[in-house]
């Protein structure tokens, strides 16, 4: 088996309003996976069902290759979007409850927790109360909460709301650590441009409906449209760009350091560049070549865009 | 440790650590004794002081029948004329006057007396002075109609009617009473424990929603694991705030007898001749052996049956109620919210108790009384009034302690049930206060 988490036509309903719309997925083992959609579109519904926290109306979840049941809960580490601490509690007191509610055995849970809580530099919050602490330094806690029974798949639901750029980094760090130390990862967002240096697939979800999913390689790979920019260092060339513009679709150029460098974007019928370059060849020193790969969030628009036209 | 008891050791311990529980559970019994302490105080106070009053009495009649007791002491002025006496009880400070003129006869004299104070006199005043009066005059009407004084001292006794029941056992009066008064005190205490501790799950429910824990927990556990959870943990915290307050309260009690001198076997006496003696030996007439009849019966009261139905209905009832409060707490974002909806659940409980002293007071086995006791939300507290009296024969027939027991588990199952529902989706509810409508709406997600 090499998922770690299969949906099958799962749909759930609350009274008239449809929640989710027979939504399969499958997340494979040992990957970054994020579920994108905009607010409302069903994303925290599919959570909760992979949770158990609610049951699915129609379909079926599969965990490992079996299906879904209470045991499982051990073995998934879920950081929800709407989270928080008892607030009278100490620190330490509810990190080794909360563990312990994962199956931890106490003994366990406090060793795992001291190297966590060192490896994040708060070693000495053990004896504070959660109300002493600002909403961030919460945050740590909620995490290590989160990754401290080792489960097989973890669950983010906007793991970096709260956090200042530089805890959000940490955390990053420690997520794509998870994943190299074989972590299955399921990262639920609504913020598009933080999913492209973390996930390696993705699922869009919009009103209810799964509409597009897949490694996120081949989803830009499928949605880029051969847009190349190009910086030339220019050798005295009259007329080149007249030339080019006579042979390719220019869509954008401008000269600059008093018209030692050219640039432009080109839109190429295909993804064959050989034309282009030997038409540059010769004529300066290629500074830049890069393929314009469509954003995450270019590509949700589009998909969406895509998908009212056929409606 | 299971994740139950997990909970219920945290819900436990967050209860017992609170400030405001470990200062109300001290502070509570000082501020109880405390009470009784002054009320008693005050009492004996009030009882030292002995009213004085004058009496000028210038008519044959009503001669040495003022006599002095505990709280009126009466000094004969004679001689004087009324302005005099008047003024000689302003100057002493005595707290009256009686004038009783002559007269032609006794009537004339008592209806032309008056009785002169500082200030418009106390009732316990004027009633001695009225009886000395009202037993002079019925005596001397009677010797008018020619009975002499030896036939009235006869004839003047109270009387008191001796009962018993068909099979020859001596019945006490004001013992149904007394027995609704134990009952009822068991059923106040779980109407009292209800409301408080259904009230503190309801908070720690509504905390959970707040601090947005709720859930992280339920990603763990099953939602219905932390209700139970919650209800077990915060019942037992209430459960060791009784022993303590029992323990302390006894303590105190035994402190303050020390201290003021109570002499303890004299309150005892009644119960420790008890067990020794038979409560159909005696036609007992002498004040003594009825306070003994009395302690025999409540001797007799079957204790430990009493404290063991107190406890199923207790439980029962308890986890009813406080399952509904978790529902309601689970349903609102806010304390300020929850008016509405616990105002169906307190209305039954005021009904019971209401009901339970006035019915089952004049008659613990009339058809309100047995209807209460078997309505499942008022029979934990209904019942256990009438249970005192025994089960059985003479009390309450067995086929509706059964009957009540049954309908309150299958109450307990259908309302836990339901609350466990409207909870499960409750608590990932937030914004907009719920109706009953969306409520109803709920059970079926």
């Amino acid at each position: 088996m090499d998922n770690i988490l299969v949906a099958r036509g799962v749909s759930k309903q609350f009274g008239k309003h449809i929640a989710l719309n027979k939504v399969s997925l499958e997340i494979p083992k040992n990957s970054i996976y994020g579920l994108l959609g905009p607010n409302g579109a069903g994303k925290t519904t599919l959570i909760r069902i992979i949770n158990q926290i609610t049951y699915p109306d129609q379909g079926s979840v599969f965990f490992d290759g079996k299906p879904l049941e209470d045991k499982h809960v051990a073995m998934i580490g879920y950081l929800p979007e709407e989270r928080g601490l008892y607030k009278s509690m100490k620190v330490g007191e509810q990190a080794l409850y909360l563990a312990q509610l994962k199956g931890l055995s106490k003994t366990e849970a406090k060793a795992r927790l001291k190297y966590w809580f060192d490896r994040l530099d708060i070693g000495d919050w053990w004896h504070k109360k959660v109300q002493e602490l600002s909403k961030g330094m919460a945050q740590k806690i909620q995490f290590i909460v989160t990754v401290l029974h080792q489960p097989k798949l973890l669950i983010f639901d906007e793991p970096f709301s709260g956090f200042d750029p530089i805890n959000a980094n940490i955390i990053k760090d420690e997520i794509l650590q998870l994943r190299d130390n074989g972590t299955s990862i399921i990262f639920s967002t609504h913020r598009m441009e933080s999913v492209e240096e973390l996930c390696d697939y993705i699922a869009l979800i919009h009103r209810s409906e799964k509409i597009l999913d897949g490694k996120l390689t081949d989803i830009k790979q499928a949605y880029k449209n051969n847009i190349f920019k190009v910086g030339l260092g220019l050798k005295n060339v009259n007329g080149l760009l007249e030339d080019l513009q006579d042979n390719f679709q220019i869509l954008d150029s401008e000269y600059i350091e008093d018209g030692q460098q050219l640039n432009f974007t080109v839109q190429l019928p295909s993804s064959d560049t050989g034309g282009l370059l030997a038409k540059l060849s010769g004529k300066g020193n290629l500074n830049n070549f890069t393929e314009t790969i469509p954003s995450t969030n270019d590509i949700f628009i589009q998909t969406i865009q895509n998908k009212n036209l056929h409606e | 440790m299971s994740k139950l008891a997990l909970i219920i050791k945290r819900e436990y311990l967050a209860k017992v650590r609170n400030k405001s529980f470990v200062i109300m559970t001290f502070l509570s019994p000082v501020l109880m004794v405390g009470m009784i302490v002054l009320i008693a105080y005050l009492t004996k106070i009030n009882d030292n002081d002995i009213k004085t009053i004058g009496v000028l009495n210038e008519s044959p009649y009503f001669t040495n029948k003022f006599e002095s007791n505990g709280s009126i002491s009466y000094i004969d002025f004679r001689g004087v004329g009324l302005e005099s006496a008047k003024d000689s009880i302003v100057n002493i400070g005595f707290y009256g006057l009686l004038y009783i003129p002559d007269a032609a006869d006794m009537e004339a004299a008592a209806s032309a007396s008056y009785f002169y104070t500082q200030d418009a006199p106390g009732s316990s005043i004027i009633d001695a002075l009225e009886t000395v009066f009202t037993k002079q005059l019925r005596q001397q009407r009677l010797q008018d109609l020619g009975v002499s004084v030896a036939d009235f001292d006869r004839v003047d006794h109270n009387f008191d009617i001796n009962t018993a029941t068909f099979a020859g056992q001596q019945n006490l009066k004001g013992l149904n009473e007394i027995k609704a008064i134990i009952g009822g005190a068991f059923g106040y205490l779980i109407m009292m424990f209800i409301i408080i501790y259904g009230g503190f799950v309801m908070r720690s429910v509504i905390e959970e929603k707040t601090s947005r824990i709720i859930e992280v927990i339920i990603s763990s556990v099953k939602p219905f694991q932390l209700m139970l959870g919650k209800i077990i943990g915060t019942s037992l915290a209430g459960i060791t705030q009784f022993a303590i307050w029992i323990f302390s309260a006894t303590i105190l009690l035994g402190v303050v007898i020390a201290v003021f001198g109570i002499d303890p076997s004299a309150l005892n006496s009644g119960a420790e001749n008890a067990p020794g003696f038979s409560g159909a030996a005696a036609y007992a007439s002498t004040a003594d052996s009825t306070m003994q009849l009395y302690a025999n019966e409540l001797f007799k009261i079957p204790w430990a049956m009493l404290i063991g139905f107190f406890m199923v209905y207790f439980i029962l009832g308890y986890f009813i109620y406080s399952s509904i409060y978790a529902a309601i707490g689970a349903a609102v974002d806010n304390e300020t919210d929850t008016q509405q909806f616990i105002f169906p659940i307190i209305l039954p409980l005021m009904l019971a108790i209401y009901v339970g002293f006035f019915s089952v007071f004049n008659n613990p086995h009339g058809p309100i009384a047995v209807g209460f006791s078997l309505f499942p939300l008022t029979s934990p507290i209904v019942m256990l009034m009438r249970l005192p009296g025994g089960i059985g024969e003479g009390g309450v027939p067995i086929w509706q302690v059964i009957t009540s027991i049954g309908l309150l588990i299958g109450t307990f199952i259908g309302i836990v049930w339901l609350a466990a529902k409207i909870y499960r989706v409750g608590i990932l509810m937030y914004g907009k206060k719920p109706t009953y409508k969306e409520l109803f709406k709920w059970l079926r997600y």
